[in-house]
């Protein structure tokens, strides 16, 4: 791979942390987007209509494959959520109180984490012991609702996620005016937000030639201690197993913006495929951002079927495949993007035929270091990956 | 016991005659008995007579053993054999002198028509005998700090029932109360309480066998004389009275026990405890004992609770002991649990009344103001006579009657047989109306008995039994149990094995019932509690059988259903067929039983529609909460995004949540919780708004602390409502369907 640096950074200024007039824009038209919601909602009631809102559906059924983009693409389909109707009446009420605090959010030019929204909202309904929320997991996917009804971002409704996920390479970058080495960022590595978008980092620069993503924390370290990204001159990330959405949108950025091939490290199990297929053509729940998410030239490098015999590993790393996972395999064997991917099938098969999964751990019984001295550099070289 | 003696069968034998308390109407003694017993147990006697002198003894003639062999006095082989009779352990000893004092009173005053107001105080005595008057001991009683006992431990009490019956003549006291095997219900057919337990005496001779106390005795029959004050003792070895003392006094009912604890005292001061208006006439026993006084199961508690719901039209006070035996007390508590500051039961019935404690002073108010309908004794009946019961009947009838004729037999000593159906039977087994009844041979009499099984009779006649009646059962489960729904049913009279029974049945659901644990079965005989060996009786039984699933309530397979339930069973019978001696339980004839089921489905059905009813109601009202509740908090959220009014839009959508749960209004009144009710009538139901009382009772809690004794704080019976409801709800059968094509 030709050594680059980083011809083209971001057109944006930088250091800045005013508000630039383009988000300043972006904003209004968020605002707009939430009051004709509201506008709508009113003009229902007094008209005397059911008060209803169209939601995308955020389903598999309602996900579509577009083969020549190679990612996933959220489908016409939507549901109504009626205010007088049992089953939808409280995520009516909640999607209400949300849009409400959102637009607050956006006036204050604040932001909130997904946490910090769910306690905005969450009281007690007036005159009874329920509570508007009862945990955030009732409150996420309502804000993902909001974010398809309204068809605005995460970021664009001022609303991050928690940290998560870790960056360090040859690469430099300017977070909010603050520029980063993430060639000196120790063991822990620089913790990837959950906006990443251009306005917040851009990239100054950057040597590396490609980006090993691996799947977890633990085996990341593993690498940063082996200096691997160092030896190997590569960005070195993990997104602590399903990347969240920051990751796999910085993942994108450095191989659109920077044309970095983006390498996978993940386990030998459907989980370990899934994430692969994700950050490779998007994910359902979040079909609505694949354009902004997925990668569609990412490679995964192992771990492989085939590794049990060819790296002659112990017996003891076998983990037998629980029926849960036989079924997740052959699910993932049957999605289009799979099914029509001759080599994937024969890895999946190969998987089922073991019987039994292997985590990336699973190398250091052959040597503490073998997964990155000789595992992936020898695998890099062979360019033995799946596409 | 394998001699019967012969002095005693003539008044029963001991074990087959547990009831030995006089008829306290001094009532001349009658010993009338069916014929039938009376073969019985002399057959049985002859038995064990026969098996001692067959047996072969290598040693013993029949002469040596004549020697020896003599009477047995009763109260010796009572002193041996009190678990026969009610005495097994201290506790026990103590809820079968209470049950025996209560279950007498309660019987003089029905015989004499009075309204029954009984007083029970149970007081603690020092472990050492104390010859001082009654000052120095509540004295002690009050100050004197617990003591703590080992479980098994039992201590003195002095047990006082005072009841406004008739009193008793004088001449009659020693021997109703000096005497065992004393009395005439037994062998009667009529129904009667005395069927029950072994008898005042057996608990004051218990009383002297433990303490060496003699029982003493206050009663007025006459309310414008002086009353007797009688102590007297039992002589083992005679059966028969000592009296000790024998003086006239004023001191009726007594004031000493007035001045016992602050609740009595307050209570008297109010006219409510023991005063001579209430109890003009009347019987007052005392019985010092060895005892032990617990809470919780099979407790003198639970006796007098459950006393009080089988007979709403009695007035029970209970001042128990300041002290408990045993530092573990059971606590039942599901019934018994009374409105902490309520105000003192009124002397007039009271509709809502319900069990109220002050002060330590339990108080079961009269619920109704209507006494049982008097019982009547009646004549065997030919469907339940044995073929030996028939053979003995007729001998002894020809014996006072020579030339009684078959037909008159049949028509004068059986019940229900007609002259005319007397002559059909005569003519069917080939004799006539005018054969003789001492003609009747063996063969003829088989005959006879097996046309009976075949002929065509009305069924026994029900005067002799006393209902408790569905609008008493309610009062009185209500005034017991804090549920939110009452059920009960009367069972119609049927008969077994020629006796005519009947069978009612109640429940109680909700409220403050725990919710987990297996319902609560209560059980009742003649309207005696049945406290033991639950399990053994035949109500039990068709608890467990019934299909409580049908009515929407869990029931793991062959046990009791599980839920805030209590389950009421009284039999009312002229003869009640218990499994042994210790009248515990109801024996499992299968006539009885299945009365027994089909009296808890009435029951059941009523339940079970309440719950569905409920179950629609809860979701009617629910959605109408759920969409009122969330308007408010969507009004706000849209008019803080576009500023529009909150208050119209408010209403504008209220609006239209109106006019979408219209149907339901229908349902709900405008407290929009309640099902609407309509005219009170005699179904068997009672629901109470639980909420209300819920609120009510908390709100009563804060409040106990300030006064307790203001005869005003009494919000829980005024918030508590309370209704007999005819059809409880009208079926919206359009309503359903227009409900489910709107709505789901």
């Amino acid at each position: 791979m030709a050594k680059r640096t980083t011809k083209k950074t971001t057109t944006k200024k930088t250091a800045s942390r005013a508000k630039s007039a383009a988000s300043a824009d972006r904003d209004k038209k968020t605002q707009a987007k939430i009051v004709a919601l509201a506008d709508e909602i009113a003009k229902r009631a007094f008209s005397k209509k059911e008060p209803q809102l169209e939601i995308p559906t955020r389903s598999r059924s309602n996900t579509n494959w577009n083969k020549r983009k190679g990612i996933l693409e959220m489908g016409e389909n939507t549901s109504t959520r009626q205010l007088f109707d049992l089953k939808t009446a409280k995520q009516f009420m909640q999607t209400c109180l949300h849009a409400s605090t959102i637009k607050d959010l956006i006036g204050a030019d604040k932001t909130s984490s997904l946490r910090g929204v769910f306690y905005k909202a969450k009281h007690t309904v007036a005159g009874t012991k329920e509570n508007t929320f009862d945990t955030q997991q009732e409150s996420d996917p309502i804000l993902e609702d909001l974010e398809v009804a309204l068809g605005a971002l995460r970021e664009e409704l001022h609303i991050f996620a928690e940290n998560r996920g870790s960056m360090v390479g040859n690469i430099t970058i300017v977070d909010k005016g603050d520029e980063i080495d993430c060639r000196r960022m120790g063991s822990g590595g620089y913790a990837l937000p959950s906006i990443v978008e251009p306005d917040v980092i851009q990239f100054k620069k950057c040597e590396a030639d490609f980006v090993l993503h691996v799947e977890k924390g633990t085996v990341w370290n593993r690498f940063n201690e082996d200096r691997f990204w160092e030896k190997n001159n590569c960005i070195l990330t993990h997104g602590a197993g399903q990347p969240p959405r920051g990751c796999r949108r910085l993942l994108q950025r450095l191989n659109q913006e920077l044309k970095l091939p983006i390498i996978c490290v993940l386990d030998c199990d459907p989980w370990g495929h899934y994430i692969y297929s994700v950050i490779k053509q998007g994910s359902i729940s979040l079909a609505f951002e694949s354009t902004r998410l997925a990668i569609p030239q990412a490679k995964f490098l192992g771990i492989r079927a085939k590794d049990y015999k060819a790296c002659g590993l112990d017996e003891a790393v076998k983990i037998d495949l629980t029926d849960t996972d036989i079924k997740r395999a052959n699910d993932i064997a049957a999605y289009p993007w799979f099914e029509a991917k001759k080599h994937w099938q024969k890895e999946i098969h190969l998987m089922l035929d073991n019987g039994f999964k292997m985590e990336v751990e699973s190398l250091i019984t052959k040597d503490i270091s073998y997964v990155t001295e000789t595992y992936v550099p020898e695998r890099l070289a062979a360019k033995d990956w799946l596409d | 016991m394998t001699e019967t003696p012969a002095g005693q069968a003539a008044d029963g034998p001991l074990l087959d005659s547990p009831r030995m308390a006089g008829s306290r109407s001094g009532k001349k003694r009658t010993s009338k008995r069916t014929p039938g017993k009376g073969a019985s147990s002399r057959a049985k006697g002859a038995a064990g007579k026969t098996a001692a002198s067959t047996k072969p003894s290598t040693k013993a003639t029949a002469e040596s053993m004549a020697a020896k062999q003599r009477d047995i006095s009763v109260s010796e082989f009572f002193a041996k054999n009190r678990h026969l009779l009610g005495f097994d352990n201290p506790r026990k000893a103590l809820l079968t002198a209470v049950k025996e004092a209560v279950d007498n009173a309660l019987d003089a005053c029905e015989e004499a028509g009075i309204l029954p107001d009984i007083t029970v105080v149970i007081e603690d005595l020092a472990e050492v005998p104390d010859d001082k008057p009654r000052k120095g001991k509540k004295a002690k009683a009050d100050d004197a700090p617990a003591k703590k006992k080992g479980p098994a431990s039992s201590s003195r009490y002095r047990l006082t029932v005072v009841d406004n019956g008739p009193g008793i003549v004088k001449k009659q006291v020693e021997h109703i109360f000096g005497r065992l095997l004393y009395g005439s219900k037994f062998h009667r057919l009529k129904m009667s309480r005395g069927q029950q337990g072994i008898g005042i005496s057996a608990a004051g001779m218990y009383g002297l066998i433990t303490t060496g106390r003699p029982m003493m005795i206050q009663t007025r029959p006459d309310r414008k004389k002086k009353a007797h004050h009688i102590e007297l003792a039992i002589n083992t070895k005679t059966n028969r009275a000592e009296v000790t003392q024998d003086i006239e006094t004023d001191n009726f009912p007594q004031q000493e026990l007035r001045a016992l604890t602050a609740g009595t005292r307050a209570l008297a001061a109010q006219g409510e405890f023991l005063s001579p208006v209430v109890y003009p006439t009347g019987t007052s026993v005392t019985i010092e004992l060895e005892g032990r006084y617990q809470k919780g199961r099979g407790s003198v508690d639970e006796f007098l609770e459950l006393t009080a719901i089988a007979n709403p039209h009695a007035r029970i006070v209970f001042v128990p002991p300041s002290k408990v035996s045993a530092d573990e007390v059971d606590e039942s508590g599901e019934l018994l649990a009374p409105v902490e500051g309520a105000a003192p039961a009124p002397q007039k019935a009271d509709e809502t009344a319900v069990t109220s404690e002050q002060d330590g002073v339990v108080i079961f108010p009269r619920a109704v103001e209507e006494l049982p309908p008097e019982t009547q004794e009646i004549m065997p009946h030919p469907k339940g006579l044995e073929l030996g019961i028939l053979l003995q009947m007729l001998k002894e009838t020809v014996a006072e009657k020579p030339e009684i004729t078959l037909a008159k037999f049949m028509t004068e000593r059986l019940s229900r047989v007609s002259a005319p159906s007397a002559s059909k039977l005569c003519k069917q087994i080939g004799l006539t109306a005018r054969t003789r009844a001492a003609d009747v041979d063996h063969a003829a009499a088989e005959k006879l008995f097996n046309a009976f099984q075949d002929v065509d009779l009305p069924a026994p006649p029900t005067d002799c039994l006393a209902p408790i009646g569905v609008q008493q059962l309610l009062r009185g489960m209500f005034k017991g149990v804090r549920a939110e729904f009452f059920a009960a049913s009367s069972r119609s009279p049927q008969i077994y094995r020629g006796r005519p029974f009947l069978i009612e049945a109640a429940i109680a659901f909700g409220g403050e019932l725990k919710g987990d644990d297996a319902a609560r079965v209560i059980r009742f005989a003649n309207r005696v509690p049945l406290l033991f060996q639950q399990s053994a009786c035949s109500s039990f039984k068709a608890v467990t059988e019934t299909k409580w699933k049908n009515y929407d309530l869990q029931q793991p397979r062959g046990g009791l259903p599980v839920g805030p339930l209590v389950i009421m069973l009284h039999m009312a019978s002229v003869w009640v067929p218990f499994t042994s001696e210790s009248k515990e339980a109801i024996a499992d004839y299968d006539e009885i039983r299945k009365e027994m089921k089909l009296a808890l489905m009435e029951c059941g059905r009523k339940l079970g529609t309440y719950l569905r009813k409920r179950q629609k109601m809860k979701r009617e009202s629910q959605r109408r909460d759920v969409f009122e509740r969330y308007i408010g908090e969507i009004a706000k959220a849209i008019s803080a995004i576009n500023e529009t009014d909150t208050q119209k839009l408010y209403d504008a959508l209220l609006a239209q949540a109106q006019q979408k749960t219209a149907i339901a209004d229908q349902i709900l009144d405008d407290e929009g919780k309640r099902i609407r009710e309509q005219d009170a009538d005699d179904e068997g139901v009672i629901i109470v708004e639980t909420g209300v009382t819920a609120r009510a009772s908390s709100s009563l809690r804060t409040q106990d602390n300030d006064d307790s004794d203001d005869a005003d704080t009494s919000p829980a019976r005024k918030t508590k409502k309370k209704r007999i409801v005819k059809k409880k709800v009208r079926r919206g059968s359009t309503s359903t369907s227009k409900d489910s094509q709107l709505f789901e």
